[in-house]
């Protein structure tokens, strides 16, 4: 059963109708804000956890539970609420399309759930790259806080609030949360070691919580519908509905939202056209975001969309960009693509990362070509290892699954490049580096 | 400082190497529509966390750099004014400058071709968009700038505009779901000065898919008439 038009909470996903105020306000966003908020914050934190919303970054934190950890009462540091709009993560576009089309229910929300966190400012960490969407986002909080929206007693809720957008300049780790709050303070965006967790010391040393935006958008529709209306869709503990982003080899290629739990295959089929060539032309899907390994075929056959089942593939949700490879694919070289991504955004600060990063790109340029020895796929393997975990973030975890998927479910497709490899080489020299490049 | 110097010449290269127009310029002041966009950024810090506006006033630079010499590019004696205006020591603003992509330390051509190489693009084709840029461009490959300045070709990473792949971006604006004649036609159109609406090449409506959208079909309405709605005065 997909999820009908009456049940979605983006309405303007496609950019049908305009993103201004007159129309939000025609599609529900702004309604009853002031009443929202005078059920106060123990009412809303509870319908949100009701909601069982899982944080719509990549992590799935339950985000109810993320909210009460901020201090209820002040020890004389504001509070601040950060949305991360730096959505960078190869295969994601959702937060895009919030931003460009539908701003108003991300203001409404980021005010919500600021009050709900005692917060009286919030920020809004914006990709540089996303310059058009930021305008229309800047443009829609002017009208915000013409209308009253935003500012003293914003929405006539009794609750004084300010929200800036926040450009960043590129940079990949500045998604992760405590290398944003560095960046939104003008430094690096190195990331912070935890703890202290930004709820004690975050943005200027203050109580901070980071979401991502699709939760915060979400959150006034929940709280006007209902936590159990939001938990009804999908499995216990995946509940809701998201948007996903369908990309790579299907027939069209689109953003939708869609309910949790959803089978992979009807998400492609009924909403991107299907697999190029057919279901059976499928050869792999990296199911959410490039840091999410792939999942064969055999796998993606009956899988549901969540991140409990995709988990248990050794896989996850991530942020539900679904990459989708076709039997035309050089998978190797698909995955190789990545390893150079990770190795260009490492931001240098840890040395299995700094170091590790580069070295998988070289050795996963060599399994392209072949060029390499049986051996190194174990050696490789056993490098991803040694990287994963032994940082102060998780890039260089996200960095390294993908290569891990690909040699957890392509190995033979590797040994057979080396042999090709040595058939058209002759058993190359055994001065091969390994490994040591 | 000599720490600071010898970073940033050692990442901008000597003013040598730098197109003849666009030599490192010997000073670097703040015009009146750069002050006028400073006072704005400046307000959304709080007081004594001005250095928060150091990625804001980098942009400043840029595009400061932009009306004045037709190319966007940070300067050091940019960012030296950015550190005078926010009471940073300059090392700061180069180490920001030089750790985010977006800030070109070095001159580049009027356009800026950026093409995503990334999984989900290259998927989709961009090695014909990488190709169609060099050859309409005039381009050797990333890096280069074409002899008469007019397009600097750049290598990024995904740019989130994964469901309209493969795509380039010039300057600010997207422009997706290319193919090789596409890119080469917007590359011709730039050269004739003229910029097309950013978005789909295809004409697609945004993320949906192709030939329009298969739910939304029906947005549902509220009776927003009988609400206190700042809309309802526009109405």
């Amino acid at each position: 059963m997909a999820l009908s038009d009456k049940d979605r909470i983006f309405t303007n996903l496609y950019g049908v109708e305009p993103w201004n105020l007159q129309a939000a306000r025609r599609r529900g966003n702004w309604d009853g804000t002031a009443g929202i908020i005078g059920k106060g914050r123990d009412w809303i934190i509870e319908e949100m956890k009701a909601s069982g919303l899982r944080g719509r970054g990549g992590a799935g934190f339950p985000t109810g539970m993320k909210w009460s950890f901020m201090p209820k009462t002040s020890d004389g540091r504001p509070s601040y609420l950060v949305i991360n709009s730096d959505e960078s993560e190869p295969g994601t576009c959702k937060d895009r399309d919030i931003l460009r089309h539908d701003p108003h229910t991300l203001i409404e929300g980021a005010l919500i759930a600021s009050f709900a966190m005692n917060a009286h400012a919030c920020y809004i960490y914006v990709r540089g790259e996303y310059y058009n969407e930021a305008a229309v986002l800047q443009a829609a909080i002017d009208e915000a806080y013409e209308a009253g929206l935003l500012g003293a007693n914003a929405a006539g809720s009794g609750w004084d609030f300010d929200l800036y957008v926040h450009r960043g300049a590129g940079a990949y780790i500045c998604g992760e949360e405590t290398a944003l709050i560095e960046s939104l303070e003008g430094k690096k965006g190195m990331p912070r070691l935890k703890p202290p967790f930004p709820a004690a010391v975050g943005l200027y040393g203050c109580p901070t919580t980071v979401n991502n935006v699709e939760t915060i958008a979400v959150v006034p529709t929940i709280l006007r519908r209902g936590g159990a209306w939001f938990a009804g869709f999908g499995r216990p503990k995946n509940s809701g509905t998201k948007i996903f982003c369908i990309q790579g080899h299907v027939n069209k290629p689109c953003n939708v939202e869609e309910e949790m739990s959803i089978p992979m295959r009807e998400l492609i089929e009924r909403h991107a056209g299907g697999v190029r060539g057919g279901w059976d032309n499928l050869l792999c899907v990296i199911p959410g975001g490039s840091s999410t390994p792939l999942l064969p075929k055999s796998v993606c056959d009956d899988v549901l969309m969540d991140f409990d089942a995709l988990r248990e593939h050794k896989s996850g949700l991530g942020t539900a960009g679904v990459i989708v490879m076709d039997k035309s694919t050089d998978v190797i070289k698909a995955i190789a693509r990545l390893a150079q991504f990770y190795k260009h955004e490492s931001c240098g600060q840890c040395t299995p990362c700094r170091e590790g990063m580069g070295w998988q790109k070289r050795m996963m340029d060599r399994m392209v070509e072949g060029r390499a020895e049986i051996e190194e796929i174990d050696l490789l393997e056993s490098i991803t290892r040694r990287i994963e975990g032994h940082t102060i973030c998780a890039l260089a975890d996200g960095g390294v699954w993908p290569v891990q998927g690909l040699i957890r479910h392509f190995r033979p497709l590797m040994e057979e490049r080396i042999a090709q490899y040595k058939q058209r080489h002759g058993d190359p020299e055994k001065t091969l580096p390994m490994a040591a490049e | 400082m000599s720490n600071g110097e010898t970073a940033a010449h050692g990442e901008h290269g000597a003013p040598g190497d730098a197109h003849g127009a666009h030599a490192e310029p010997a000073s670097f002041s703040f015009d009146e529509a750069s002050e006028a966009q400073i006072a704005t950024i400046l307000k959304r810090y709080p007081a004594g966390k001005q250095a928060s506006a150091v990625i804001p006033l980098l942009y400043v630079v840029q595009k400061q750099m932009g009306r004045q010499t037709g190319s966007t590019w940070v300067p050091r004696v940019g960012m030296d004014a950015v550190a005078e205006r926010l009471g940073m020591a300059p090392i700061r603003v180069y180490e920001v400058a030089t750790f985010y992509f977006m800030f070109n330390t070095k001159p580049v051509g009027r356009y800026h071709l950026q093409v995503c190489g990334t999984t989900p693009c290259w998927l989709r084709g961009s090695d014909e968009v990488l190709r169609a840029c060099k050859d309409a461009g005039k381009l050797k490959g990333y890096g280069d700038t074409s002899e008469d300045e007019l397009f600097t070709l750049s290598e990024v990473e995904c740019m989130g505009a994964c469901v309209n792949a493969p795509m380039i971006a010039v300057d600010d604006d997207y422009y997706e779901d290319l193919d090789y004649d596409r890119t080469v036609r917007l590359i011709e159109s730039l050269r004739r000065g003229v910029r097309p609406p950013p978005g789909s090449t295809t004409g697609r409506q945004t993320s949906a898919p192709e030939g329009g959208p298969l739910v939304l079909t029906e947005i549902p309405h509220y009776d927003v008439a009988a609400a206190p709605a700042a809309g309802k005065a526009e109405e």
